[in-house]
């Protein structure tokens, strides 16, 4: 167990700046998710705390020491790989006891270890396998056994789950969460799944392009998310973004009721976003509208229906609707309006207002 | 059929036909002018087996060929090892290493007899310099070393690459596994690195063994012509120097055919092992 801080944490591979500066304390036992899209830097964040790439500045704290210039052995972590990274000669015993093999364990107490995380694991009639003759859900655990028994400080997962099929998918994913609860152990955990971020994280690091646009909890960065890039990468199907020219009818009312006065101030500006999430939407009689829309397909997914139309100026536009509801055919015009207290405006940068 | 009638032509004139004709010459005794010949069954075999010029034969060649694939193999990897930590797709390193495999092993062994000439070469002098006094014309050892170095130095790339393909082969993340699990570097060798090259090794050791016994004729043949005395003599070489040299066909044609017999053995214990190994 432990706490974990990153201090200005950037990253350079010659003159390519990957990771522009990341600030976060972590809490012992806490679990935080980096999430954003393929290539934002996600591993390499996660590479740096592991000690697999060097930090270009800034710096990394483990239980309050500096650990940039330690090896990766001497920092107290365990990591998952999203390929499992297996010794595919050793058998499953012998992969989780590597690790205690060479800080020269005990021979009975490296076999009570793995034992232990073997019935944890549900590995126990495994041992003897080798990797290729395991399932891609065995391998999995196999990996998190390895991690388990050397009882490191901090778990580092790199995607581990993203080579499983959905349904092991969502299985491990409680599997995981359960047993970093149960062990405490302080979690860092990379994921392009937004699902995946929502379901374990205490907070999560919702990465952009090497900058952590958002830190918080899975809620409250759905409730309010800091940039157009969190509110359009985290909840799905994704935040419709639009400008004003878009508010047609009751334009005023739509306008004035539903806005601060900070936000009245930037809504005439040119590059000013609105967001509404497709949740928040909600089809009306057109007198009543705030937007309309011509739809372009229904997606009737059985306890909520996908509404996908076009907006006057032509912006893409989705809508979230009980499934009892009925279902609008494609080419209908359709009336729409936001619930209160649902809309967010974005400035020209793409920031919160 | 008829498609594959090349292939069986081509096996059966530069296989089959002189290998026949070297199980049936192995059962004749010529006389020096080749004139006329005389049946004497195994009688060439036995006379072999019992000459003790051939049997110091297999000797040397065991020695040659077990040093020269050390050699080389051990060289290769080492550099194939560096190669592969500093590899970052700069192919000056890689290209630099292939090229005296390009050099053809019997100009290789002019060079090499070249800088350990007694009188002229520049490895000679040095020697001489620290006070020692080479030459291989009269020395077993020196004849013995000098080949065995001309003769892996040609197979180094070749197993260099091999051996760099079967590092690059290994999945990076494993290496970075066993680096959080505390192993070192030498301990990551010994535990994950070698064992997971081990079809590359083994398939290295039977393609450098077969070198060594059948293609190394050219640099022996250049260097030391299979001396001092019979030193350098392994057995392909022997063929050669009492076939054609001695002129004694028939016990050169029954040595063909003990090493045809080796070769095949060889080959059983390759895809043998390769059956079992290449997977684990
Ligand atoms: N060793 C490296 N050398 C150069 N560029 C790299 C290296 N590793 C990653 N990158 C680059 O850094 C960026 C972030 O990569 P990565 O951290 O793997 O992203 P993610 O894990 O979020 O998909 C990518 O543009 C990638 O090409
Ligand atoms: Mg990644």
């Amino acid at each position: 167990m432990a706490t974990l801080k990153l201090d200005g944490l950037k990253k350079s591979f010659g003159d390519t700046k990957v990771i522009h500066g990341i600030d976060i304390d972590i809490a012992e036992g806490e679990f935080i998710v980096i999430v954003g899209p393929s290539g934002c830097g996600k591993s390499t964040l996660l590479r740096m705390v592991a000690g697999l790439e060097t930090v270009t500045s800034g710096e990394i704290q483990i239980n309050g020491v500096r650990v940039n210039d330690l090896e990766p052995m001497d920092r107290n972590i365990a990591m998952v790989f999203q390929n499992y990274a297996l010794y595919p000669h050793m058998n499953v015993f012998d992969n989780m006891a590597y690790g205690l093999k060479i800080a020269k364990t005990p021979k009975p107490e490296i076999a009570e270890r793995v034992q232990t995380a073997a019935k944890l694991l549900q590995l126990e009639d495994f041992l003897q396998r080798r990797p290729r003759e395991l399932s891609g859900g065995q391998r999995q655990r196999v990996a998190m056994g390895r991690a388990i028994v050397r009882r490191p400080a901090v778990f580092l997962f790199d995607e581990p789950l993203s080579n499983l099929d959905a349904k092991l998918r969502v299985q491990m994913r409680l599997e995981i969460r359960e047993l970093q609860r149960s062990l405490g152990v302080t979690a860092l955990y990379v994921t392009h799944d937004q699902v995946e971020a929502m379901t374990l994280a205490d907070r999560m690091i919702v990465m952009n392009d090497g900058v952590a646009d958002q830190i918080g909890a899975p809620l409250d960065v759905y409730k309010n998310p800091a940039t157009t890039f969190v509110a359009g990468f985290i909840g799905s199907p994704a935040t419709n973004f639009f400008g004003t020219d878009e508010v047609t009818v009751n334009r005023n009312k739509a306008l004035m009721s539903a806005f601060s006065d900070a936000e009245r101030a930037v809504l005439e500006k040119p590059a000013t976003m609105i967001g509404v999430r497709p949740e928040h939407l909600q089809v009306c009689e057109p007198h009543d509208a705030y937007l309309t829309l011509s739809v372009n397909y229904s997606e009737a997914l059985g306890a909520e229906t996908l509404i996908h139309g076009k907006l006057p100026m032509g912006t893409a536009i989705t809508i979230r609707q009980n499934g009892h509801l009925p279902l609008p055919e494609g080419g209908q015009e359709l009336g729409a309006v936001w619930s209160e207290n649902s809309v967010m405006v974005f400035d020209q940068n793409g920031k919160r207002v | 059929m008829l498609l594959l009638l090349p292939q069986v032509l081509v096996t059966v004139v530069f296989f089959f036909y002189p290998a026949g004709q070297a199980i049936w010459q192995s059962l004749f005794i010529s006389d020096p002018f080749g004139l006329k010949s005389q049946f004497v069954g195994l009688g060439n075999f036995e006379y072999l087996l019992a000459d003790r010029f051939y049997r110091a034969s297999f000797a040397t060649t065991a020695i040659f060929s077990g040093l020269t694939t050390v050699v080389s193999m051990g060289v290769a990897l080492y550099l194939a090892v560096l190669a592969d930590r500093l590899i970052k797709g700069s192919g000056v390193y890689r290209t630099l290493l292939i090229w005296p495999y390009a050099v053809a092993p019997a100009v290789a062994g002019v060079l090499w007899l070249f800088m350990f000439n007694g009188r002229v070469g520049i490895v000679t002098w040095y020697l001489g310099l620290m006070g020692y006094d080479w030459n291989h014309v009269l020395n077993d050892g020196e004849a013995m070393g000098l080949v065995v170095v001309a003769s892996s130095w040609g197979r180094i790339s070749y197993n260099f690459l091999f051996f760099l393909a079967g590092l690059q082969a290994i999945p990076k993340s494993v290496i970075e596994a066993a680096a959080i699990d505390g192993a070192q570097f030498w301990t990551r060798f010994r535990t994950i690195i070698f064992p997971l090259l081990s079809p590359v090794t083994f398939f290295l050791l039977v393609v450098n063994i077969v070198y060594a016994f059948f293609e190394t004729f050219g640099v022996i043949h250049t260097i030391t012509s299979g001396g001092p005395q019979q030193a350098t003599t392994i057995l392909v070489y022997k063929v050669f120097s009492d076939g054609f040299v001695g002129q004694d066909l028939g016990s050169s044609a029954a040595q063909s055919v003990i090493l045809l017999v080796i070769v095949g053995a060889l080959t059983i214990v390759q895809f043998k092992f390769i059956e079992r190994r290449v997977h684990y």
